[in-house]
């Protein structure tokens, strides 16, 4: 019996590793097709000034730029030979390791606290953490009625939509804002992030800014009902899993879906697009004081193209008394991503560059850093 | 036959003499290896011992860090915010969460279970036993992530009909009833969770039943015990002990699963009256999406769920062996 047991241990090891060495090659080839979509790197890869960077970075946080860091990353590696080691832990996790001296910079969505700007004082030898605006993002409202291919909605219907008050998808609301499309009476499945996220830190402040939203903002989802889903990847697996559901997420993650046209109040409903969002930061204004440039922004816009429903993630970084081993090679990569080559990566990767005016202090704020 | 110790929870009672073997061993009057031996294990006793203190020390300072600045009461609050200011968080819906989907997962898996081992064991043809044995013991190293993915690409949208149809007749009861959501509730996680365990309890049974003493059975059927009569009379109740040991290894397993729960649940922070409406959470899954984005009070916060957790397990763990120690008179020790 021992024997005919040690048997089907070996046959099970064996089918073990046939299957995870069948996921490894998987694994690989995924990322193969990741490589052959940047084709413009090789061409973009020349301009990038590296200056004195060597060495390693360490760097954490956002976890909706995660894939324009990757971008950038990838370019960047490749000019100047430096590893840049972006982890996108969130940003949570990204401005503690800033505050603990982990990382050369951090991403976060939302700009530092008072409380914050204080701790990393420790960190930034006689200076302090500021916010660069960086990334742009339009938040994507995308939907799964069958047979309507053009919604249009407005903050006050999104709201009441997102908080259970509207239910059926043939309410006289959302009738209202659309005569023409044939609505179902079908059950509204309003999808949310389960995990702490800056997408819905971003998206309850335009509902709290436009309509009228109780709950108190944050990165967690708070209002009852509806279905949660983890990631903006679930988020969007979801809608598209169930007719008659509705979510938010990155405009990356819209693929193969019908997506929320905004009734802002301008002339014509505003789709999410690279350009609508970037539209949208243009109207920002900046609030950081000092080199601090965290931004406020519109979203009760009701400019001609402006997307309201707008996401900007921020590196932060020691204005003053940065660590001298990591310096040169922070410095090159900001200035890279914040340069012309870098703010065109993103649009590439459904991101929003940032407008031409607040991109230039940024330059500026770059240049200053030591 | 090999793993007999670890199956049979009573350890046999020793005969006398090698109760005085044991006793020179322990003074380890011995040669060196003995007592070298003796060091070592003695060393990894105590190693478990002090590295389950360490664990329990640990949650307890930093969940008494949190509960402190909880402004809501931490066991019976249907909150979890801990970014508020005063922050307000409660267990409350992940303990019920905890509960209830694991208990849906023992009801579902351990019948199966036991069926199966049974069938591997009396009634299964011998060309069968192996390839059954050799693929519950695949479904015991599938990742659970990995199950959380199927969970929620196969399982949940197929889980439609069942829900249907357990709404048309059993609505009335108000623990079926089902509004027409995406079936990301409880039952779909209790479901998935007894599909994770399955294995675990099976293999142990099988192979508690395996001991079962072949004059006990021969007996039987010398009696004119049908087949039937003889896993009811000698198997079920000489493996009883050792299937309720298998069923607490897969209930820890259900309590602390993370993954899965989180990907298939549609968590939030109120109870549910039926179990197909989405809703509730677990401790694990609640750890598992918080955790990325919480400050130092959310995870101490997070920290102090776990020791509840914790706590509940430790006292479902020492119920089961209470169970145990009064079934011994059928444990396999007395054969």
């Amino acid at each position: 019996m021992m024997l005919q047991r040690k048997n089907r241990l070996r046959a099970l090891s064996l089918g073990a590793v046939a299957v995870s060495g069948a996921l490894a090659l998987t694994a690989c080839g995924t990322d193969d097709t990741g490589k052959a979509g940047g084709s413009s790197q090789a061409a973009n890869a020349g301009s990038v000034k590296c200056d004195n960077a060597k060495g390693q970075l360490l760097a954490d946080g956002s976890s909706a730029q995660k894939n324009a860091i990757d971008a950038w990353v990838k370019q960047f590696s490749q000019a100047c030979g430096v590893q840049i080691n972006y982890k996108g832990g969130g940003s949570g996790a990204g401005v503690t390791a800033f505050n603990q001296g982990q990382v050369a910079f951090a991403g976060s969505d939302s700009a530092l606290k008072p409380e914050e700007v204080t701790a990393s004082k420790k960190v930034c030898k006689g200076g302090q953490g500021i916010d660069l605006p960086m990334v742009g993002g339009p938040i994507a409202v995308g939907y799964n009625v069958p047979g309507v291919d053009d919604l249009v909605l407005d903050a006050p219907t999104l709201a009441k939509i997102f908080d259970s008050k509207i239910t059926k998808w043939n309410d006289a609301a959302i009738k209202k804002l659309n005569p023409k499309a044939k609505l179902p009476g079908l059950k509204i499945q309003a999808f949310h992030r389960s995990d702490e996220s800056g997408t819905t830190d971003n998206f309850t402040k335009y509902l709290k800014a436009t309509a009228d939203w109780k709950y108190e903002g944050g990165k967690a989802w708070q209002a009852k009902g509806g279905q949660a889903a983890s990631g903006s990847a679930g988020v969007a697996q979801g809608v598209k899993q169930n007719p008659g559901a509705i979510g938010y997420f990155e405009l990356s993650y819209a693929k193969d879906m019908s997506t929320v046209a905004i009734d802002t109040g301008a002339k014509a409903p505003v789709k999410p697009s690279v350009e609508s969002a970037t539209a949208d930061i243009a109207a920002a204004k900046v609030v950081g004081t000092g080199k601090d440039l965290s931004l406020q922004l519109d979203y009760a816009t009701k400019a001609e193209g402006a997307y309201p429903i707008t996401l900007v993630t921020y590196e932060i970084v020691c204005d003053k008394g940065n660590k001298p081993d990591t310096l040169p090679a922070t410095k090159a990569f900001l200035n890279y991503i914040a340069g012309e080559d870098g703010q065109k990566v993103l649009s590439e990767n459904d991101y929003a560059p940032i407008p031409a005016e607040i991109i230039g202090k940024v330059r500026t704020t770059i240049a200053g850093l030591n | 036959m090999d793993i007999k110790t670890q199956t049979t929870d009573a350890p046999p009672p020793t005969p006398q003499p090698a109760v005085a073997e044991q006793k020179r061993a322990a003074r380890g009057a011995g040669r060196p290896g003995d007592r070298i031996f003796l060091g070592l294990s003695r060393g990894s006793g105590i190693l478990l011992l002090v590295l389950m203190a360490a664990i329990a020390v640990f949650l307890t300072y930093r969940a008494s860090l949190a509960i402190g600045q909880d402004h809501g009461n931490f066991l019976t609050t249907f909150e979890w915010n801990t970014n508020l200011n005063p922050p307000v968080f409660g267990i409350a819906v992940l303990a019920f969460g905890t509960v209830v989907s694991s208990i849906i997962a023992m009801a579902l898996a351990v019948p199966v279970a036991v069926a199966i081992a049974l069938f591997l064991t009396h009634y299964a043809p011998r060309r069968l036993r192996g390839p059954i044995a050799y693929v519950i013991d695949l479904l015991a190293a599938v990742p659970s992530i990995v199950y959380g993915l199927w969970g929620a690409l196969v399982l949940v949208p197929h889980m439609q009909g069942l829900y249907g149809w357990l709404d048309t007749y059993l609505g009335w009861t108000g623990v079926f009833s089902w509004d027409g959501g995406a079936p990301r509730a409880m039952l779909t996680v209790g479901i998935l969770l007894a599909i994770m365990i399955l294995p675990i309890i099976t293999n142990v049974s099988r192979e508690v039943f395996r001991q079962v003493p072949r004059m006990h059975e021969e007996a039987a059927l010398a009696l004119g015990a049908t087949r039937w009569e003889v896993v009811r009379m000698s198997v079920l109740p000489f493996g009883r002990s050792g299937v309720i040991s298998a069923s607490m290894l897969g209930l820890g397993r259900a309590l602390g699963e993370t993954m899965a729960v989180a990907t298939v649940l549609s968590p939030s922070y109120d109870i549910q009256a039926s179990l197909l409406d989405p809703g509730g959470g677990t401790f694990a899954q609640n750890i598992a999406s918080k955790f990325g984005e919480a400050t130092e009070q959310g995870r101490d916060a997070l920290i102090a769920s776990g020791l509840v957790l914790f706590v509940i397990t430790l006292v479902v763990n020492g119920a089961a062996r209470a169970i145990i120690a009064r079934r011994k008179e059928y444990s396999g020790a007395n054969a």
